[in-house]
C-alpha cells in the first residue's frame, strides 16, 4: 500500500500525546499514513494554519471549533472536531505570594476540593488577574464555571489574561498574574522552576471536561472520507495504546524529544501517570482521571460536550444560547466516528448526547453490541446541563 | 496628518525592527512604533491605539494580540486580523511568510495592501536568513566533527589526513550513512573508550 503524506499541527502539550505516538509507534502507517508533525508556536497560528490549508488537521482545543462555528475570533471557516483527544489535563495555579496568604489565613485547601479552593480565594477578598492560554479554551470554560459558583466572576474581582503556555511560568514568578490555569507540563515546570504552586487540577472542576479535539476543515473531512477514517483509526489507536499505564514511561519519552515538547521525561510523566508534584516543597498527589486518552469512551465526541461549551460561550459573549448550542453539537461529529471506528471495535454509545454532570460513580451505558463503562462526569457543584434544555 | 497611520511592530529583535521599519518608509509616511517586550502586551496595545499590528507568527504572544479582537470594553480598541476575506491571496501569502498582521475594523484594503507587501517581503528575507544562518552552523558543527574523527583516525591508525577522510567516506558510503554521521559515532564510540 502506498502511504498518503499527511501534515498534522500541534502545540507543544502533554495531550498532543495521541498525534505524536501515532506516528512514532507506526499507528498512523499502519494506516498508510505517512505522518509529518509541525509545532506550533501559539493556538491562533494553528487555527490560521488549518483554516489556510497549510496542515490537514490539528491537535485543537475543543472550544476552538465551537467558537468558529458562532462566528467568534479567527476567519470564518467550518472546523469539524471529529474525535476528542483527551479528556483533562490542565492545573490551576497560584503565586508562591498568594499560597503563603492562604497558608496564613489556615485556609489552603485540599488539592482536589474545587468548592474549598474557590472559597478560599472568595475569602482573600481581592481582585484576581489569572492567565490562560487562549480565550477559547477549556481553561477558560472551567475557570468562568469555578469562579462564577465561588462568587468571583465580577469584573471588578477578575482580570482574565491570554497568555501563551509557554509564557506562563514566567508570568507567574515575576506577579504578572495571580494566578492560571494551563495544559501539562506548564504547570509542573511552574512548580519545578519554584515559581509558583499548584492549588486544583481542572479534572476537580469538572471531572469528565473535552480539552482537546482532532480538528479537520469541514470541506475536507467531506471530501476526503477516506484520509479521514484512516486518520481518525491511526489515532485512536494510540489512544489506545497511552490508556496502558506501563507505556507512561515511553510515552514521556517520546515527548521529551526536542521537536515535541523539548521537556524532561520526568516532567513530562507527570500528567501522564496523574501523580503531580504540587508545590517546591516536593509535597505530591495523585489525581484520578488527571488525563485521559481512551478510557470510558474518552475519545467519543458527545454533541452534549458540543452543546455544553456552545451553551456557556454564548452565555458570556451574549449571543442566543439554544441557537449556540445547537451549532456547537453539529461541529462534535459522532456519526464520523460511528462510521469510520465502529467497524474497528470502538465502544459506541447507544445515543450521541448525555445529560452532562449526572454521573458521580464509573457507570454502565448501553452500546450497540452490549455496554460500555462511562467515567464520572460530575461537575463541582453537582449540577447537570440537560442537552436539550441548554438555556438552564 | 489625520490620514497618517499609526503601525505597531512587535519584534524583540532591534536590528530586526529596524529593517522592517526601513521598508515600510518606503511606502509611504507613518507613525511607527516598536514594542519589544511580550509582558503586558494586550495592555501596550490597546494604549497606542495602532491602525495596525505586524508581528512575526513565531512569536508566542500572537495570542494575546488574537483575544484583543475580542475585546469590547471601549478602552481596549478592537482589531481584526487582515481578512475581511476581500484578499484572501493577501492574507495566505502573509501567513506563507509568517507575518501576522491585525488591522482596525473598517481600514481601506487598497491603504493597507502595499504596506503588508512590504512586510511580507521583509519577512520572507529573514526566513531565508534564519534558515541559512542554521546551515551553515550545522555545516560548521559537522566539520569539527569530522575534523575529531580524522585526528582520532591519524592517531590510532597512524594515517595521514587525507587518508582517515577517505576512509570516513568510504564508510559512510558503504553504509549508506552522512559523513558526518559515521564521524560523529567515530567520535562518541572513543569518547566512551578512553
Amino acid at each position: 500500500m502506498r502511504t498518503l503524506p499527511l501534515t498534522l499541527g500541534f502545540m507543544p502539550l502533554v495531550d498532543a500525546a495521541p498525534l505524536v505516538i501515532a506516528r512514532e509507534l507506526g499507528f498512523a502507517e499502519e494506516e498508510g499514513l505517512a505522518l509529518t508533525l509541525q509545532s506550533a508556536p501559539s493556538w491562533s497560528t494553528l487555527r490560521d494554519r488549518l483554516v489556510l490549508g497549510q496542515i490537514e488537521a490539528a491537535h485543537m482545543l475543543s472550544p476552538v471549533p465551537v467558537a468558529m462555528a458562532l462566528g467568534l475570533g479567527g476567519l470564518p471557516t467550518q472546523l469539524d472536531a471529529l474525535s476528542v483527544l483527551s479528556i483533562n489535563g490542565n492545573v490551576i495555579g497560584i503565586s508562591n505570594a498568594l499560597a503563603d496568604q492562604l497558608d496564613t489565613a489556615g485556609s489552603t485547601p485540599d488539592f482536589l476540593d474545587a468548592k474549598a479552593a474557590g472559597a478560599a480565594l472568595s475569602s482573600l477578598k481581592k481582585p484576581l488577574r489569572i492567565g490562560v492560554p487562549f480565550p477559547f479554551s477549556m481553561h477558560a470554560e472551567l475557570l468562568h464555571y469555578w469562579l462564577a459558583a465561588s462568587g468571583l466572576n465580577t469584573a471588578q474581582a477578575l482580570d482574565v489574561r491570554t497568555i501563551p503556555p509557554p509564557l506562563m511560568a514566567d508570568a507567574i514568578a515575576t506577579g504578572e498574574v495571580d494566578a492560571f490555569c494551563v495544559g501539562e507540563p506548564w504547570g509542573s515546570i511552574t512548580v519545578e522552576n519554584g515559581g509558583g504552586t499548584l492549588l486544583l487540577p481542572g479534572a476537580a472542576i469538572w471531572q469528565f471536561a473535552p480539552e482537546k479535539v482532532l480538528a479537520v476543515r469541514h470541506e475536507w473531512a467531506a471530501s476526503e472520507p477516506d484520509i479521514t477514517g484512516r486518520l481518525m483509526r491511526a489515532i485512536w489507536k494510540a489512544g489506545r495504546w497511552l490508556d496502558q499505564p506501563d507505556k507512561h514511561a515511553t510515552a514521556a519519552e517520546i515527548l521529551s524529544w526536542p521537536e515535541y515538547l523539548g521537556v524532561s521525561a520526568e516532567i513530562t510523566e507527570r500528567a501522564l501517570s496523574g501523580n503531580l508534584l504540587i508545590n517546591a516543597r516536593g509535597r505530591s498527589r495523585h489525581v484520578p482521571q488527571m488525563m485521559d486518552f481512551f478510557a470510558g469512551a474518552a475519545t467519543f465526541p458527545w454533541k452534549s460536550q458540543g452543546a455544553w461549551i456552545g451553551a456557556r460561550m454564548a452565555a458570556r459573549f451574549g449571543l442566543d444560547r439554544a441557537q449556540s448550542a445547537a451549532k456547537a453539537a453539529a461541529v462534535f461529529r459522532s456519526d464520523l466516528y460511528r462510521r469510520h471506528l465502529g467497524p474497528l471495535g470502538a465502544d459506541l454509545p447507544a445515543a450521541s448526547e448525555k445529560l452532562e454532570g449526572a454521573l458521580s460513580e464509573p457507570t454502565r451505558a448501553a452500546t450497540d453490541s452490549g455496554t460500555l463503562i462511562l467515567g464520572p462526569d460530575r461537575f463541582f457543584d453537582g449540577q447537570v446541563f440537560d442537552p436539550e434544555r441548554p438555556e438552564c | 496628518m489625520t490620514d497618517k497611520l499609526t503601525i505597531l511592530i512587535v519584534e524583540p529583535d532591534k536590528t530586526r525592527a529596524e529593517a522592517i521599519i526601513d521598508s515600510l518608509a518606503a511606502t509611504g509616511d507613518h507613525h511607527i512604533r516598536v514594542l519589544s517586550g511580550s509582558t503586558g502586551l494586550a495592555r501596550s496595545v490597546a494604549e497606542m491605539n495602532p491602525d495596525l499590528v505586524l508581528l512575526d507568527m513565531a512569536n508566542p504572544s500572537r495570542d494575546a494580540i488574537d483575544a484583543l479582537t475580542l475585546a469590547s470594553s471601549p478602552l481596549e480598541r478592537p482589531v481584526a486580523m487582515f481578512v475581511d476575506r476581500s484578499d484572501d491571496g493577501l492574507t495566505k501569502a502573509a501567513i506563507e511568510a509568517g507575518v501576522s498582521a491585525y488591522v482596525v475594523d473598517g481600514m481601506q484594503p487598497d491603504r493597507i495592501k502595499p504596506i503588508l507587501d512590504a512586510a511580507i517581503a521583509r519577512f520572507h528575507m529573514f526566513s531565508r536568513m534564519r534558515s541559512e544562518l542554521a546551515a551553515t552552523k550545522r555545516a560548521l558543527e559537522e566539520r569539527k566533527i569530522i575534523d575529531r574523527a580524522k585526528g582520532i583516525l591519524m592517531r590510532a591508525r597512524n594515517m595521514s589526513e587525507d587518508d582517515a577522510y577517505a576512509l570516513i567516506r568510504k564508510t559512510a558510503m558503504s553504509q549508506g550513512k552522512k559523513i558526518a554521521d559515521v564521524a560523529q559515532a567515530l567520535v562518541t564510540a572513543s569518547e566512551l573508550l578512553s
